[in-house]
């Protein structure tokens, strides 16, 4: 089967080499071939240490770690559609509910890659170099960072505004400031805020009305936190979830940022393979946990003295930290960085939910903000360590 | 330049002081001047294009006259000299803006008085009113505000037309599109999109004009 493939790339390489027939196709056909297979290029000059892992390999490893959250988060999205309709037999069938969820997740992921994989392509090929498989992880991204009913032409737009103005203005995969899946959230929550907030766009078809049950709001937990913040409640009104849903995910929110559980098997994945950085995860899991004890600590009112460690499981804290915050591009680059931003970012998060009532979900913002501050973060590292060495340089003389 | 030869109202040189801010002498796109004011005026059509005329009128004439007085002002005191002129123009601007135009005038509120700071009007006083006559400088002031207030009124038809569906107030995205699940983008109403849009602006007008991009 693979040489069987190898034989038939072989055969029609010439017709898109230089010169070829397809020649100004080239840029898509290596984009193919290399996607299928490990390009045999070898450095000429010098002696480098390889590893067989590439690009293109490390974005599939952090593909098969989102499987977990998406897969869910499909089950997610039908599991709340049934209890919305209150319609528990169906509820009780996982398939029909994961199915459900897939037929409806399916387009979004295809609108996500087509739009962004055709700028990317389209890009490359104007250029003449060869595609950035930068997308790959973006595409995915983006479909599982958005509520299940957001109109597709927005997701198009939101991709396209992403890949465009996030990435290739600033030169590509490697070279943007900042995180291009949360740019296309950032872009949808401040252009078309009344398809990504308030009560009625975590759930499907919650909007066109139809048969649901009494009393049901669709508000996602931390929304419902926020109205009994705003009605200055002296208890805090979860909606009827607990802890233990929001661990396991069966709560309504965006897709893929539902389930801490799942969330965390991708981060298992991510940390033994190497391809993210343990340092950020735990330090912003750290930073929210120091934010809300500090919280504790000051009281003042019923969100503020909540358990700290709520904040790790509701909304998209897990999913930020594990998925968002670890991007090799736009976090830090030295250790102790990756520590610093980490916490700030946790922190920030934090701080957002419970200050700031305009932003129930804190986690994008906190995330963006600190993919500004990563380079001058960066540069202080390095330049106290060069001071440090200069120091020592000086006692040992 | 002898007493006898006179140059034409309208010579080439002149002209070219007319048309050169408007692409590749432009205060906006090409100088990175008046940033601030084209992002904040430019939510709709009509502030824009008010601000526009009234940003043309205060150049030139803060040109002629500096242009005038340019040989009777000692060298030490000419920004303050220049802020009294200038700042008497947009005076009478805003007066003259409240009397006939009153509720563009409320919508644009400080940015009327602000046209005082706006980097342009003190740019071309100092660096071509004080060494050229009081005629090309005139032309000079009108070329540059006419660059200005081209450029925001492309900014404001954009956000205009994307962020309520409207230009100069007339709906132009029909309510059936709405009906069918179209939706404004109210990012564009917020100064971050406006700041994308010149740099959209700036990309397309280097991508013609290669010779300026920068090395």
């Amino acid at each position: 089967m693979e040489t069987q493939l190898r034989k038939i790339v072989d055969k029609i390489k010439p017709t898109f080499s230089k010169g070829g027939r397809l020649g100004f196709l080239h840029s898509t056909f290596d984009a193919f071939e290399t996607f299928l297979f490990v390009p045999n290029t070898v450095t000429k000059r010098g002696s480098h240490i390889r590893d067989a892992n590439d690009l293109k390999r490390t974005m599939i490893i952090v593909i098969i770690a989102l499987l977990p959250a998406l897969l869910f988060g499909m089950y997610n999205v039908g599991y709340q559609h049934f209890a919305a309709v209150a319609d528990p037999a169906s509820q009780a069938m996982w398939f029909k509910c994961w199915w459900y969820g897939f037929v409806r997740m399916l387009p979004m992921i295809l609108v996500s890659y087509v739009v962004g994989l055709g700028i990317e392509f389209a890009v490359a090929q104007h250029k003449g170099e060869e595609v950035n498989e930068g997308f790959l992880v973006s595409g995915l991204l983006i479909p599982m960072i958005m509520p299940i009913d957001v109109p597709l032409w927005i997701l198009a737009l939101a991709t396209a505004f992403a890949v465009v103005f996030g990435k290739e203005v600033f030169g590509g995969t490697g070279m943007n400031v900042f995180n291009p899946a949360l740019l296309a959230r950032a872009f949808v929550f401040f252009a078309y805020t009344p398809k990504i907030s308030g009560e009625h766009v975590w759930i499907r078809g919650f909007e066109k009305g139809g048969a649901y049950a009494d009393g049901f709001s669709g508000a996602t937990p931390l929304g419902y936190i926020n109205d009994s913040v705003a009605a200055g409640a002296q208890t805090l009104d979860f909606g009827g979830t607990t802890p233990c849903d929001w661990f396991w995910g069966f709560i309504p929110g965006s897709i893929g940022e539902v389930s801490t559980f799942c969330i965390l098997i991708g981060a298992v994945i991510l940390i033994y393979t190497g391809v993210a950085s343990w340092r950020t995860m735990l330090s912003v899991f750290a930073g929210g946990l120091i934010m809300g004890w500090i919280f504790n600590l000051v009281g003042g009112n019923a969100y503020m003295e909540m358990p700290a460690y709520y904040h790790l499981l509701l909304g998209g804290f897990a999913f930020g930290a594990v998925f968002m915050a670890t991007d090799p591009v736009t976090s830090s680059q030295t250790n102790a960085g990756k520590i610093i931003t980490g916490l700030i970012i946790g922190m920030l998060a934090v701080l957002i939910r419970v200050v700031n009532p305009g932003y129930p979900e804190g986690m994008m913002l906190a995330i963006l903000f600190v993919n500004a501050l990563a380079p001058l973060v960066d540069y202080c590292v390095v330049q106290v360590n060069v001071r440090n060495r200069k120091k020592r340089l000086k006692t040992a003389k | 330049m002898s007493k006898g030869d006179k140059e034409p109202m309208f010579s080439a040189k002149n002209l070219k002081l007319l048309s050169g801010p408007l692409s590749l002498n432009n205060p906006v796109i090409v100088q990175i001047l008046g940033i601030c004011s084209s992002l904040a005026v430019t939510a709709k059509l009509k502030p824009a294009f008010v601000m526009a005329i009234s940003v043309t009128v205060v150049t030139a004439f803060s040109n002629l006259v500096m242009s005038l007085l340019r040989k009777g002002i000692p060298n030490r005191i000419r920004i303050i000299v220049q802020l009294v002129v200038i700042a008497a123009l947009v005076i009478l601007v805003d007066q003259v803006l409240k009397a006939y135009v009153y509720d563009v005038s409320k919508q644009l509120s400080v940015f009327v008085g602000l046209i005082i700071t706006n980097c342009i009007i003190m740019g071309r006083v100092e660096a071509f009113a004080l060494g050229n006559k009081p005629w090309p400088s005139f032309l000079d002031g009108i070329g540059n505000g006419l660059g200005y207030g081209m450029m925001l009124i492309i900014i404001a038809f954009v956000r205009e037309l994307l962020g309520s569906g409207t230009l100069w107030g007339y709906r132009i995205i029909p309510e059936s599109a709405y009906a069918c699940g179209y939706m404004n983008n109210s990012l564009m109403l917020l100064p971050p999109m406006a700041l994308i849009i010149v740099g959209v602006i700036i990309w397309i007008h280097r991508s013609k004009n290669r010779d300026l991009i920068e090395k």
